[in-house]
């Protein structure tokens, strides 16, 4: 790894994944660069098949890259995970269905070899209460609804305090009231815990709401259309999406979408 | 679902009213329970009906088929012989039972910790799998001799197989979002196996378990068959030879009895078990 940006949190270089399957190997990704100052958020935004899902996947070190060099806090991606600087959320909440929210929240202080939490971190109880559950702790995820179980997952994420959080359309299954409610609270927790977020969407209004930028992926193989940047007031509510800038950018990323 | 919605809208119907309705949907369902319990007796009280008809009708001669009313009567004076000898088979049974079933979630532990165990072996499980209990059972008395020991080893090959196979599914039904959570958090072979492996296979386990429960009672009683002088195998054989009609279905009632009784202990431990999966209305 050659010189990194000071106080990047995420560099990826020209990198490159794929997989082999029976029909031949697929390109994922193709020669994708991208750097996330630490503090930001950024969507990643595109067609299915357009590799985003990757991308995240290989920013946490769970898919390596055939080419490409890709630095997390400085240092590759299995460091930053083994130092448990990212949290994973995914798209279905991937809780243990036999646990209750609060010992799903706890799992991560169980396994790694870690027993635990770094001095001053929030501990499970409090997470719970950050992502609205407080007074759920005992109940289990099938008597949970899918919002709920989300928001689990993100406080089971967040234990530990990562200084980055990868999120694979963590909404993508949530009806339109709970997914614009969660859409607000993912910003308060953003502003409130200064954490780097990488969050995968299909959806134009959501990219657009959430991100300081979007990174537009193309398909087959995914590569970067275009980063485009976000130029919307901070703190941002749910009524900015009547305002004409945000119409005007919709619009600019469902065209560049269309070519994608 | 209903009793949420007559309640919580009290501004269209009122407290009363709610709680009227409360009231009728809970008077149903406990009529609903009842129907549930009553209709299965009803159903078995035709059918004696129907047996006892049949023997009376067409006199059928007692070492045919006994009356349900012979079978019962016998049951009350033959109690002592019934009990000595399904002592033996159930000591088969649950023996066998546990050992068929530990030796499965080893052998299916092993073969998720090393494909090659399991692509060499499991093949040849399936395949001993399809040859039939009676066709195993006297090869077993051959190299276990007559005791207790080649009654507990088929019941614990029959118990075994259902178990393998189960608990391998069961250990590899991981979701591939949970693997990969493990990963994100650096958990160890060992943590994936405890944490995450096991708790998945439970319910898998526990619906072999409840199969084994009923087929290590046949594969005591088949073994008992082959050789023994006692147990329910060995009480069947000897009623059958003597037409000792009466006999023979008391003693097959005992060994039902048995059956169901460890069923249903079984679902009970499991009811435990897997309190944490939702009511899926079995």
């Amino acid at each position: 790894m050659s010189e990194t940006l000071a106080g990047a949190a995420i560099e990826c270089r020209d990198v490159t994944v794929r997989f082999s399957s029976d029909r031949g190997s697929v390109t994922a990704l193709e020669n994708v660069s991208l750097t996330l100052m630490e503090g930001g958020f950024l969507t990643l935004l595109g067609p299915s098949g357009c590799g985003k899902s990757t991308l995240l996947r290989v920013i946490a070190d769970i898919v390596q890259p055939v080419a490409g060099a890709v630095s997390v806090l400085g240092q590759p991606p299995a460091g930053a995970r083994r130092d448990r600087q990212i949290g994973f959320v995914f798209q279905d909440a991937a809780l243990l269905p036999w646990r209750n929210a609060l010992d799903n929240v706890r799992l991560p202080l169980e396994v790694g070899g870690r027993r635990g939490l770094p001095a001053g971190s929030p501990g499970p109880e409090a997470l719970l209460d950050l992502v609205g559950l407080s007074g759920w702790e005992k109940a289990l995820p099938h008597e949970l609804s899918g919002g709920m179980r989300q928001r689990v997952a993100i406080a089971r994420a967040l234990l530990g305090g990562p200084r980055i959080l990868l999120m694979d359309e963590p909404f993508g299954a949530l009806d339109e009231i709970t997914r614009d409610r969660l859409n607000e609270e993912l910003l308060r927790i953003w502003r409130d815990t200064g954490t780097t977020i990488v969050f995968v969407t299909h959806s134009i209004y959501e990219a657009a709401f959430l991100g300081q930028h979007v990174l537009m992926l193309a398909a087959r193989p995914g590569r970067v259309r275009e980063l485009v940047p976000v130029d919307l007031p901070e703190p941002r509510h749910l009524s900015v999406r009547e305002t004409p800038r945000f119409v005007a950018l919709a619009a600019h990323l469902r065209a560049v979408l269309e070519t994608c | 679902m209903s009793v949420t919605i007559a309640s919580a809208s009290p501004r269209d119907a009122g407290p009363a009213a709610g709680d009227d309705l409360d009231a009728a949907w809970h008077a149903t369902q406990r009529r609903l329970r009842l129907r549930r319990r009553i209709m299965p007796l009803a159903g078995g009280a035709g059918l004696l009906f129907i047996w006892w008809a049949l023997i009376a009708v067409f006199h059928v001669r007692p070492f045919i088929a006994p009356s349900p009313e012979v079978v019962a009567v016998t049951v009350y004076q033959k109690f002592g012989i019934l009990m000595a000898n399904l002592l033996p088979t159930a000591i088969e049974a649950v023996c066998g039972f546990l050992l068929g079933n530990l030796t499965a979630i080893v052998i299916a532990t092993a073969f998720v910790h090393r494909k090659t165990l399991e692509e060499a072996f499991f093949p040849i499980a399936v395949l001993i799998n399809s040859i039939p209990v009676v066709a195993k059972a006297p090869i077993l008395i051959l190299l276990l001799g007559n005791g207790l020991a080649p009654k507990i080893a088929i019941a614990a090959i029959v118990c075994f197989f259902p178990t393998l196979v189960n608990m391998v599914r069961g250990l590899e039904a991981v979701s591939p979002q949970a693997m990969e959570l493990m990963h994100v958090l650096s958990a160890s072979k060992r943590e994936i196996f405890v944490k995450l492996r096991l708790p998945t296979s439970v319910p898998y386990l526990f619906s072999a378990l409840k199969i084994a429960a009923s087929t290590s009672v046949v594969g005591a009683i088949v073994g008992e068959w082959i050789g023994s002088q006692e147990g329910i195998g060995a009480l069947i054989i000897q009623a059958t030879y003597n037409f000792d009609s009466a006999l023979l279905y008391a003693t097959v009632l005992c060994g039902s009895c048995f059956s169901v009784l460890f069923f249903l202990t079984i679902r009970l431990i499991e009811r435990v078990a897997v309190s944490w999966q939702p009511d899926t209305g079995h």
